[in-house]
């Protein structure tokens, strides 16, 4: 299991953002996270990332507690936050070389030769940030994302935005990055979810309401759209 | 740290921040040392540096602000604090990487003032007549004040996800350590403290290691100032309250 949620809770003042949930991820397969806004998906993807404590429960990536070993969580862990925050007065290759120097990569230069490749930059890495389209941004996010080849990567809303041509690449790349990796994806769209992933946890107003694979989940509630699905659990 | 570090000093440079708040500390300085009738030295006739060193900490006070407004409140902002904070880096590492970027910068601000000192040296009649020991001691002085200003502005700049809030809160702060203390203790009734509170102020022991002479209590005095804001400013960040 290299991610694995065991009971997690979250308390903003008075309010459980997410309440004792627990689920887990497997190598080799694509999570689709959903659920409706303000559910508590970027929250949980926040505390699996190490960027903020939780308030009980435990949360492990690759078998680091995010609690007792946040440095081994964040270098086996691809993450990419919600709105993709970029450095935009920073060129393509300074943000990608930035981040590369951080995790200590070797060799660099080659490494963001690759992942520029991959996500498709390739006619804009000598712009600016700031100077990109939205989807070229997330392009970038994603290349911020997997420049040190994690085990572990965690997208939230990674197509949000994107045109019709851009959707489909980038759920290519997501895609094949899944064969090999763990992947946790939060989406809106229920077909991405149906095209790419393997299994889904759909969480609603911090619980969760259903963690099974997507042939499971069509099995239960007999041949139904995932859309439909998504709306009988949430809205209950 | 050195990745944060890096980046920020290549920040500075490829914005107009670094050129801009250089210049205007080296244009301001050479008006009130050179210019201003006041305070030149040229019309003073001793050859001395003593009013680059009693107006440069003034300048400071709003000039390290303006360095270091940005360095927290717009990572905050914009969000790239997420981004750091999920790479496998401390949040001392970021802390520090800001804080040594902004401290170099204004070292790079005193370096150029050097000319003042050779300028001063061959003026000098006879030639050389100046204090020697007393202007190293003295820019020794300014630079831990310096630094004591930046980890006012750091801290500040964690306060916040306003710059503006930010520069305010980070001039008063740098104001009030700086000579508020010692305005304070002249009140009449607060005499009996008098000397407790001078010598939490900054401008004592700044005028003090001015003197020439390095005393271990002032060098700790800046350094455990330093570290104070330090510390407060990485438990704010780990509270990732916001």
């Amino acid at each position: 299991m290299s991610v694995k949620v065991e009971q997690l809770t979250k308390i903003y003042g008075e309010q459980k953002a997410i309440d004792t949930i627990s689920f887990s991820a497997e190598p080799g397969k694509i999570l689709g996270f959903l659920g409706p806004n303000g559910a508590g998906k970027s929250t949980t993807m926040k505390i699996v990332s190490c960027f903020i404590p939780p308030s009980s429960g435990k949360a492990s990536l690759c078998g680091y507690d995010v609690a007792e070993n946040p440095i081994e969580v964040r270098r086996n862990l691809g993450y990419l936050p919600e709105h993709n925050p970029l450095y935009l007065d920073m060129y393509v290759k300074e943000t990608l070389t930035f981040i590369a120097d951080i995790h200590g990569l070797s060799n660099i230069k080659r490494r963001i030769d690759e992942v520029i490749e991959l996500t498709g930059l390739g006619l804009e890495q000598h712009k600016k940030v700031g100077a990109l389209s939205k989807g070229y941004r997330q392009r970038v996010g994603i290349a911020q994302a997997i420049i040190h080849d994690p085990q572990v990567l965690i997208l939230d809303e990674p197509t949000s935005g994107l045109d019709p041509n851009q959707l489909i690449e980038i759920r290519g790349l997501i895609k094949e990055l899944g064969k090999k990796k763990t992947v946790i994806l939060s989406t809106h769209i229920m077909q991405e979810v149906e095209a790419i992933c393997d299994s889904v946890v759909i969480i609603n107003r911090g619980q969760i309401v259903a963690d099974s694979t997507l042939s499971d989940l069509r099995y239960k509630f007999s041949n139904q759209s995932l859309e439909q699905v998504f709306l009988q659990v949430t809205r209950g | 740290m050195l990745s944060v570090f890096n980046k920020e000093i290549g920040s500075f440079f490829s914005s107009l921040v670094a050129y801009i708040t250089i210049g205007v500390f080296l244009l301001v300085m050479g008006l009130f040392l050179w210019v201003f009738p006041d305070s030149s030295i040229l019309e003073y006739g001793y050859a001395g540096l003593d009013s680059l060193f009693s107006t440069a900490p003034y300048i400071f006070m709003f000039l390290i602000p303006a360095i270091t407004m940005r360095s927290l409140a717009e990572e905050r902002k914009e969000g790239t604090f997420e981004l750091l904070a999920t790479r496998p880096l401390t949040d001392w590492q970021i802390v520090l990487g800001k804080y040594f970027a902004c401290l170099l910068i204004v070292l790079f601000a005193l370096l150029p003032t050097l000319i003042y000192y050779l300028t001063v040296y061959q003026l000098g009649v006879p030639k050389g007549n100046i204090d020697t020991g007393a202007v190293i001691g003295s820019y020794i002085g300014l630079f831990l004040l310096g630094a004591s200003f930046v980890a006012i502005g750091i801290f500040a700049s964690s306060l916040t996800k306003n710059q503006i809030i930010a520069f305010t809160i980070a001039v008063f702060l740098s104001f009030i350590a700086f000579s508020g203390f010692d305005s304070v203790s002249r009140i009449l009734s607060l005499q009996s403290l008098e000397t407790y509170l001078t010598a939490i102020g900054i401008n004592e022991h700044y005028e003090s290691i001015s003197r020439g002479v390095l005393d271990t209590r002032d060098l700790v005095y800046f350094l455990s100032f330093i570290a104070v804001f330090l510390v407060i400013t990485k438990t704010i960040l780990g509270g990732r309250k916001w």
